[in-house]
């Protein structure tokens, strides 16, 4: 186990370094940071004072090194737009991002789960047919279009909900979020329905093929054939065993959904990290979308991570070996 | 195999695929789809992007409305003038072609790791597959974002970040295929007959896997076009130069609060046919070739 | 008598929060300065911001006029001194007074801020500051320089006391951020918000407000529907686009008014071989930009008004100059050319450019107001005088690289590109020198000079008005910069000055300001 680890963070570690250094030499070809630093007025001297003051008249890979260093000790360097440390920048940003993905995850599960079991356990009928054509439809549709029609009915034409930033703040136990307040809910809902929508259909039709998988083992069929009744059959039995997949996906798509928030932030203008992220990339601001990258890159590996460990301990039948099968 | 005995396996499948009413309106809709695109100059009301004839006076007409020359612009016009119709007719050809082009390199691509790393085996397999995994436990948007903030924006770099999100499921399909069948006896028997290990790989293992990896390829293709256009609307896809279906709803997106409706909507609804109809084909297809799931 | 007093005290307390709310004023703002720290970063949002909490030896008004501020008056006591007498009853914001030290440290300290992104240097270099007395500065210069007081309403006055050793986190912290503004400032969360408390001290027009929340909200609907929530008071950049619908809304208040900024197009003028310019078919071709008939023709296809009208949605002016009318150094001689295809067409004809030629026309995406839909508009009116055009934008952090030095030697890109230009100092000098004048690193001059326009004429008028300090006769030598450099050479072809827009709840207005800045002082109760 712990070589496994180990050997799982030295394989991180690498993904990150190459990541980081193609990102950050990559974002120097395309455009020179230092117009997007100075006033449109400043005479030429002062570019160069700036260019200097930066270091950007040396080799890229030597600003890397820099960066690298620095790294090391904590400081991704500071936005070339706003002038501030992009880390803190990035992290702070975070809450409104997470929020955002663990009410959609609820939303999805709150929906997904009954759905997938009961188009599982009765496949011919006809609301299921619905259910797994919806799903389709679902998986198919692109996010920012569907944000996009929903701000159009909910918010334009209906305006029961706004549709763009997010609402007030509340504190509880600690922790600040707008979940708790009415405002912050109100403001929440049609973002996270959004990016709710994308993982709904991926979440069901796993939830749905794990009950049909499960249903025809026989330990099943003997609790049916013992006459149990049907709610327990499926509350304990059936769940018991399609929770090994749902935890994994829980886990998995969780990520995904803080990844896909880009989108729904960008339509949403949801404060977050993603949003970020597409600003940055827009300005080219190197510092901020290298941190981010790295940040989240190191988070998915971290995921995953936890993931399988978790994974190994739900289902014994599943041995974590020191290298691939 | 003859004529006779391709036709029979042609009918064969068609009569198991049109089982599926639902797969067979998609297909339909698919191949009006695909021959929109195909002939987008020849049908197109107007040239969208010939800034001789389209003109800022016409702008945000909404749909049905004539200008004042007697024009009908069925679908409205954007904000600069442009008939709505002919932009989604000319956007569609462009969000087919960078979908289908990328499907098509991933698959090479794909193809070609996946059955090498089944054929050789060994520490390469395990480097093939290492890789892989680390690839797909990344979501799609991210590495696509990864690529983009590498290399900016365009139709190759978009092209080459679909092709990098997708190789590796190609990888994946492939190699498990190509296991199977590289274990099989006439393998073993070309490899004794000492033919070269391309060929084996090509003219043996590869038209084994071609069912699966179809069926892989028509979802990714499905979800290749979909990222294009999400890339494209968050404005780090294609240029303006290159509208596809994504880039026309960005377009649009500004006009969401003002009621100006259809700049976003019905390039929305080309695209949701698009993806929704290549989706059904793709599920029925992969019902089809899933034996587990076969009564 | 219980219930009485249960209800009176219920009374009280709902009335107290009503009360204190009217004096909170809330604004949703599209920009956000990058620090408190006002010499850190010298661009729009954060020189505008500082005015709120910080003040200059001479302000300038809404109309960019420069006014007294911490500086009762001055005058040129010769050539190169300008004398600068302070006012005696200023505090600053902890109670202390502001003398002519504060004056010296800050010359010396904007100069000096560390890893600043963009200095004040081009408004403080060459300049030597001298305390006479306590309440007396003068400025001194190597040559005559008139544009004394334009320069120094740029830079915001600190305290010797709290900035000596002050950093730029030690502004942002609040430490050191004690001015002389109307504003204190009471709380600065990156990326949330701004709190500003009032000043009852300040030595201009007392505050209006007991507490200011600035909001930094960067997304344009998301601005105009935080202000249709109550969410905020005030929002500044209402986008075009949503103009039309808050006329109608009676609970919105809507003020708008004329920008220094000009949008204008630069035009290749220094290469035979221009890179976006073909033949017809592709092939090779003198660049036709350099013939002034060509200029003049590409002129009169812009129809001004449709740009107006439908790409700017009544949100912009047509522009015939530099700056709108009002500005110093303004030619009154000058309209904005007619929209006239057949005088277009004979000019082409004339140039020998009968059949046109191939064109690709580059613009920014995300920096002016409809930048991008622009660039496509002017590309279908050029098309109607034979130029055929493509079109093409990018972000503005890829385009002002390119536009600027993407060509080979470090040279501008592209061969005709979309532009703008806000004149900083209020005055016609300023884009004359930057856009106009013959690019010349050494001197200064021509620094943003893209197309790389060359006119020895229009040179020694710039330079004879840079060195008139008689305001009235600087302003008639720069009109007439204007008239040779714009009117007859086409150096540039101006297109529109934008109008920017405000819109707050009914019943309060802002008094918009030219530079485009939203200060909180401008918000009024009608």
């Amino acid at each position: 186990m712990t070589v496994y680890i180990l050997q799982r963070s030295l394989q991180s570690i690498v993904v990150l370094f190459i990541m980081s250094l193609i990102v950050f030499c990559g974002v120097n070809l395309i455009g020179d940071p230092v117009y997007m630093m100075i006033s449109p007025e400043s005479e030429p001297a002062e570019i160069e004072r700036t260019i200097k003051e930066f270091g950007f008249d040396k080799p890229v890979l030597e600003q890397y090194w820099y960066f690298l260093k620095n790294v090391i000790s904590g400081d991704f360097g500071r936005s070339f737009v706003q002038g501030i440390p992009a880390l803190p920048m990035i992290l702070e940003r975070f809450p409104a991002t997470i929020e955002l993905a663990i009410f959609s995850l609820f939303i999805s599960l709150l929906f997904a789960l009954p759905l997938g079991i009961y188009a599982g356990l009765y496949p011919e009928r006809k609301a299921s047919r619905i259910i797994m054509s919806g799903s389709i439809l679902g998986f198919s549709m692109p996010t920012f279009w569907v944000g996009i029609m929903l701000i159009m009915l909910f918010a334009v034409k209906l305006d029961w909900l706004p549709s763009t930033g997010r609402g007030q703040l509340g504190t509880f136990l600690g922790i600040e979020s707008s979940l708790f307040t009415l405002d912050g809910l109100l403001h929440i809902l049609l973002p996270a329905i959004n990016l709710a929508l994308f993982k709904l259909s991926s979440v069901l039709r796993l939830t749905r093929a794990g009950t049909r998988e499960v249903i025809l083992q026989d330990y099943i069929k003997f609790a049916k054939a013992k006459g149990l009744p049907q709610s327990r059959v499926i509350g304990v039995h059936l769940l018991k065993n399609i929770l090994i997949p749902v935890v994994t996906v829980i886990g998995l798509e969780f990520g995904s959904l803080v990844a896909f928030s880009t989108v729904t932030e960008t339509v949403f203008a949801w404060p977050g990290a993603g949003k970020l992220i597409i600003d940055s990339m827009y300005n080219l601001d190197r510092p901020v979308i290298v941190a981010y990258l790295i940040i989240i890159v190191a988070f998915f590996v971290f995921l995953n991570l936890i993931v399988d460990i978790l994974y190994s301990f739900l289902d014994p039948r599943v041995r974590i070996k020191g290298s691939s099968e | 195999m003859n004529n006779q005995t391709k036709y029979e396996l042609l009918s064969k499948v068609w009569s198991e695929f049109s089982e599926n009413k639902v797969a067979v309106i998609a297909l339909i809709f698919f191949g009006i789809i695909l021959f929109v695109a195909i002939f987008a100059p020849l049908i197109s009301p107007t040239d969208p992007y010939d800034l001789a004839t389209v003109t800022i006076m016409n702008s945000r007409l909404p749909p049905m409305e004539e200008d004042f020359s007697g024009n009908v612009y069925w679908l409205g016009t954007d904000g600069a003038g442009r008939d709505m119709l002919s932009a989604i007719f000319y956007g569609l050809r462009i969000s087919l072609s960078v979908g289908v082009l990328s499907g098509l390199f991933a698959l090479m691509v794909g193809a070609f790791f996946g059955i090498s790393a089944a054929y050789f085996g060994g520490r390469y397999e395990t480097l093939v597959m290492r890789i892989v995994d680390i690839q797909l436990s990344f979501p799609s948007i991210l590495v696509a974002l990864i690529i983009l903030a590498a290399f900016g924006k365009g139709v190759e770099k978009t092209i080459f970040a679909l092709v990098l999100v997708q190789w590796a499921y190609y990888a994946r399909t492939a190699r498990a295929s190509a296991l199977v069948e590289s274990r099989k006896e006439y393998v073993d028997a070309a490899r004794c007959l000492s033919l070269g290990n391309l060929r084996i790989m090509i003219s043996h293992i590869l038209p084994n896997c071609i069912p699966p990896l179809i069926v892989v390829g028509t979802l990714q293709t499905a979800h290749a076009i979909s990222l294009e256009a999400t890339l494209s609307f968050l404005g780090l896809g294609l240029p303006q130069t290159e509208p596809s279906l994504g880039l026309l709803i960005g377009n649009g997106f500004e006009y969401v609060h003002t009621g100006d409706y259809w700049i976003s909507i019905f390039p929305g609804v080309a695209l949701l046919i698009t993806i929704v109809s290549i989706n059904l084909v793709g599920d029925q297809l992969r019902d089809m070739f899933n034996p587990r799931l076969k009564k | 008598m219980q219930i009485l007093k249960k209800l009176i005290a219920l009374m009280v307390i709902c009335l107290v929060p009503s009360i204190a709310y009217s004096k909170t004023l809330k604004i949703g703002m599209a920009g956000e300065p990058s620090s408190i720290d006002p010499h850190y970063h010298n661009v729009g949002p954060n020189n505008m911001f500082s005015t709120n909490v910080f003040s200059m030896l001479v302000g300038q008004n809404e109309n960019q006029q420069t006014v007294p501020d911490l500086a009762t008056s001055w005058k040129p006591i010769n050539d190169t001194t300008w004398e600068f007498k302070l006012r005696k009853d200023v505090k600053w914001h902890d109670g202390s007074k502001f003398t002519a030290d504060d004056v010296i440290f800050t010359a010396t300290r904007a100069l000096n801020v560390p890893k600043s992104p963009a200095s004040f240097g081009i408004y403080l270099k060459g300049k030597t500051f001298i305390k006479i007395d306590d309440y007396t500065v003068h400025v001194k210069t190597e040559k005559p320089y008139p544009l004394m007081a334009n320069d120094l309403s740029v830079i915001k006055i600190v305290s010797k006391k709290h900035g000596t050793n002050a950093t730029t986190e030690d502004y942002n912290s609040g430490k050191a951020a004690i001015g002389t503004g109307p504003y204190k400032l009471k709380q600065y969360i990156k990326g949330d918000k701004i709190i500003l408390e009032k000043n009852p001290n300040y030595h201009g027009k007392k505050p209006e407000y007991d507490t200011v929340e600035i909001k930094p909200i960067k997304s344009g609907p998301a601005r105009v529907a935080a202000l249709l929530s109550g969410d905020v008071d005030f929002i500044d950049g209402v986008p075009p686009v949503d103009v039309k619908k808050l006329e109608k809304n009676k609970k919105v208040q809507l003020s708008s008014g004329l920008s220094n900024r000009v949008i204008y197009l630069h035009i290749d003028q220094f290469r035979e071989d221009s890179p976006f310019v073909k033949a017809i078919g592709g092939g090779k071709i003198k660049n036709p930009l350099l013939d002034v008939r060509v200029r003049k023709a590409i002129s009169l296809a812009i129809n001004r008004q449709a740009m107006v009208d439908k790409v700017m949605e009544g949100l912009a002016v047509p522009a015939g100059q530099l700056l709108p009318k009002g500005f110093h150094g303004v030619s009154p001689n000058m309209k904005p050319d007619p929209y006239d295809i057949s005088a277009a067409k004979k000019l082409m004809k004339a140039a020998g450019y009968e059949k046109g030629f191939e064109l690709t026309i580059h613009g920014p995406n995300d920096r002016y107001i409809n930048d991008a839909k622009i660039a496509e508009a002017l590309g279908q009116m050029l098309s109607r005088i034979g130029i055929k055009c493509k079109v093409e934008t990018m972000p503005k952090a890829v385009y002002f690289t390119r536009a600027s030095a993407g060509g080979p030697n470090k040279t501008p890109e592209f061969s005709m590109m979309v532009l703008g230009w806000g004149a900083g100092s209020g005055e016609a000098s300023s884009p004359l020198k930057s856009l106009l004048a013959t690019h010349d690193k050494s001197k200064g001059m021509g620094g943003a000079n893209r197309g790389r326009h060359s006119d020895p004429k229009v040179d020694a008028l710039i330079a004879k008005a840079l060195a008139t300090v008689d305001s009235d006769a600087r302003g008639k030598i720069l009109a007439e910069a204007t008239e040779v450099a714009v009117g007859k050479n086409y150096g540039i072809i101006p297109i529109h000055y934008q109008l920017n827009t405000w819109a707050s709840k009914a019943g309060y207005s802002y008094l918009p300001r030219t530079d485009e800045y939203t200060v909180v002082a401008g918000f009024q109760k009608k």
